[in-house]
């Protein structure tokens, strides 16, 4: 986790003045100033000795080295652009994207993920790939259709995703043989879960084991649980929140039952040390984990002794499915290149090396079968089969002003210090509001 | 006699040299015209196109509701209306106060270290003080860090130590109100080693003269410490005080970096600052952040010119 500090230490003088004046240098950094997406660019491919210069944006270093192979190949087919890599911490990518936006200075070509995509396409940040799908050099049917829709807003596609991931359920092997409860199947339903979470937190109690750790994640845990209720966070117009309906109470009191029964650690212990931390030390023995968990599972003392399966299913089966999208800025001075490089990046060639240099599943469909075997002995199909029942994840044109409500609300509700029912109608509430006024 | 003599006639002298300056500055201010001007210029262009342009930028966007990508629109004082009636501006000026409260307890633990340290033919003194600064010049998220590992509530070894005196220890940085206690105490420790500096010097400039005279009278090593060494290190503490008081004002790094932006309690946490970032760049009210911003500049402000009227009754400069 990389984190991105504010320095605090004061300088000698006492003037007041100057303290807070030093709060007010931050916001004032960012002047105002509005564009709109160039409309009249229509996409064709450029000329194959096109020379420019662009600057490519993302968070994610452990991608660095698939990246810089496409790019590689990017560059046997138009040798003169040059593309700059700039990687930015998750932690400050944000800030520092939504500064550029601001200032216009946005990098040619960068990520965007679903919860900060509607806010940047609605405000003309971004442009939309109308053209290139037009021209040819784009087909959305070649992904997974609940990811393209994603990056879709009234009507305009703005991207494709790059890459997707899903939830699976992990499990240690040696821990359910050690309690003599039989492994997870692909029918489990959340019973099942429950009763054998709670066997082995009772049986291994001695050894500090818990059945399942909970979490406090939308995206891991209850998001899936509302969707298998046969719940909904926000509607399908984007207008209210579905908190306060019984499908979405029945999905956080799946979590909070679960806390309170010792099934899985307390709040406090899983935050002392996050879900994943308390798998790859074989301390739990289930824990709902994306995708991307195989890289640290298989680097952790667990390794010869995980495998997946499905999420156990509600009423339904459902998991939340995301992935990043590659985007061009609406500002961008090289439009042509960045365009060029985000179909070179969307095209099955690219995608393909991605999936087996990376760390992640290639979205471009039929590219995935290098993430399916890169874990011998763990069945990662499991992630990819899960696109037949995904959900995307759940977002809106300012995803953050209501993902801090539930961050303020849920951890009560999950430790049991409030009531599902109380809690749920004041977060709906608030998000219907904040909602309003996107 | 001599020694109670001694400090009026130089006193007496100092002030008519020193009304014969003043008279000869203010007709030298005449004479030089801009010229004075022109030699800050540099240093006022940074203030002023840094510090106090931002400042009242930051005073009318307070009255806008801004938008995530610029361009604002005036509101009045709805922003102000909001954070009054918020709950979260209360408990997060409520958390601010009790870190600094704790923090400021540092301060007469840091006066007690420094005359220890300041005692004459102490062995290895250069080391203590190297030892006692080192927190203040470490990175602040390497610190956290750290004492994240040392707070754990299961693993952590200072629940083992409180285990060890049969005390069941609390999850330090994931109980709401004892987060922040736990942060403070991270805050106390790190501030003490700039504390004892400056405090190390005042006492540097305590005449020595001072205490032979009180131990020829008989005075203990204690009552010489309350008598002599507290009031004449008077404007000493006071400096400390007001830089602690403000720096704790502006608590943000080490609350996030301890207790992390995942921690479901940090919400119930929030210092004012923590408040302000939250507005201006996680749910983008940035209007509203300019609002908070301004509060914490007047609290600021005002409890630092409550301390310089306080301080005419308890430090004297003679």
């Amino acid at each position: 986790m990389t984190r991105t500090p504010r320095i605090r230490r004061m300088p000698r003088w006492a003037a007041a003045l100057a303290a807070g004046a030093g709060l007010t240098v931050a916001i004032a950094g960012c002047s105002s100033g509005s564009a709109g997406p160039d409309q009249a660019a229509g996409y064709t491919a450029p000329d194959k000795d096109l020379t420019a210069e662009i600057t490519y944006a993302f968070w994610d270093a452990t991608q660095q080295d698939a990246i810089e192979a496409n790019i590689a190949g990017f560059n046997k087919e138009y040798p003169n652009i040059t593309v700059n890599l700039d990687v930015t911490p998750w932690e400050g990518y944000w800030t520092k994207v939504q500064t550029q936006a601001t200032s216009n200075t946005l990098p040619d070509l960068f990520w965007l993920n679903g919860p900060n995509f509607q806010l940047y396409a609605s405000n003309g940040k971004v442009e939309p790939i109308t053209s290139e799908i037009d021209a040819g050099a784009i087909d959305p049917a070649n992904y997974p259709e609940s990811l393209v829709d994603l990056y879709n807003l009234d009507g305009t596609q703005y991207g494709v995703p790059k890459d997707f991931d899903t939830i699976g359920l992990w499990f240690n092997k040696k821990i359910f043989e050690e309690a003599g409860v039989d492994t997870p199947t692909a029918d489990w339903k959340w019973a099942d879960l429950t009763a054998a979470a709670q066997t082995i937190s009772d049986k291994l109690a001695d050894k500090g084991i818990y059945g399942v750790a909970a979490g406090m994640d939308g995206q891991t845990t209850y998001y899936n649980t509302i969707f298998q209720a046969g719940g909904d966070v926000v509607s399908a117009d984007g207008t209210t929140s579905g908190y306060d309906s019984a499908e979405d109470r029945a999905g956080l009191s799946f979590w909070s039952d679960l806390i309170a029964s010792g099934a899985s650690p307390s709040i406090p212990q899983l935050t002392d040390a996050p879900a994943d931390q308390w798998f790859t030390s074989g301390k739990v023995a289930m824990f709902y984990g994306g995708s991307w968990a195989r890289s640290a599972i298989a680097d952790s003392e667990v390794k010869d002794d995980v495998d997946v399966a499905p999420l156990p299913a509600g009423e339904q089966q459902a998991t939340v499915i995301h992935g990043v999208s590659n985007v061009v800025a609406a500002n961008s001075t090289n439009k042509q290149a960045a365009q060029a490089l985000q179909v070179y990046l969307a095209s099955k060639e690219a995608q393909t090396e991605q999936g087996d240099l990376g760390a992640i599943i290639p979205a471009f469909n039929g590219t995935q079968a290098a993430f399916a075997e890169s874990y011998p002995g763990v069945d990662l199909q499991v992630f990819l089969d899960a696109t037949a029942y995904a959900k995307p994840l759940p977002v809106s044109k300012n995803s953050a002003a209501w993902n801090a409500v539930e961050a303020k609300l849920l951890p009560d509700v999950f430790s049991g210090a409030t009531d599902v029912d109380s809690a749920t109608t004041d977060l709906a509430t608030q998000m219907t509001a904040l909602l309003a006024k996107e | 006699m001599l020694s109670r003599f001694r400090p009026a006639a130089p006193g007496g002298a100092r002030l008519s040299a020193r009304a014969l300056r003043d008279g000869a500055e203010a007709h030298a201010r005449r004479r030089d015209g801009l010229w004075p001007w022109l030699f800050v210029l540099p240093l006022l262009a940074g203030i002023g196109l840094f510090y106090l342009w931002p400042i009242l930028q930051t005073f009318y966007f307070s009255f806008t509701e801004w938008g995530v990508f610029g361009g604002s629109t005036w509101t009045g004082v709805d922003n102000y209306v909001r954070l009054v009636s918020d709950p979260d501006l209360y408990s997060a000026l409520g958390n601010t106060v009790l870190y600094t409260a704790i923090v400021l307890l540092g301060i007469p633990l840091a006066v007690w270290l420094a005359s220890l340290l300041n005692t004459p033919g102490l062995r290895f003194a250069s080391f203590y003080r190297v030892l006692f600064f080192l927190p203040y010049i470490a990175m602040p998220t390497a610190i956290a860090m750290v004492w994240r590992i040392i707070f754990n509530g299961d693993f952590g070894i200072l629940n083992f130590l409180l285990s060890l005196l049969g005390i069941d220890g609390p999850y330090w940085v994931s109980t709401p109100g004892i987060a922040i206690v736990a942060v403070a105490i991270v805050g106390l420790w790190s501030s003490l080693g700039f504390s004892m500096i400056v405090l190390g010097a005042g006492l540097k400039n305590i005449s020595p003269e001072y205490y032979e005279a009180a131990e020829l009278d008989g005075a203990s090593p204690w009552r010489q410490f309350v008598s002599i060494t507290v009031p004449l290190l008077a404007p000493s503490i006071f400096f400390v005080t007001i830089i602690t008081v403000i720096s704790s004002f502006q608590l943000f790094d080490l609350l996030y970096a301890i207790l992390g932006s995942q921690n479901p309690i940090l919400p119930k946490s929030f210092s004012l600052v923590y408040l302000f970032y939250q507005a201006g760049f996680v749910t983008n009210e940035k209007g509203y952040a300019a609002a908070i911003a301004m509060v914490i500049f007047l609290l600021i402000g005002l409890v630092t010119l409550l301390q310089f009227r306080l301080q005419k009754k308890w430090v004297s400069v003679d």
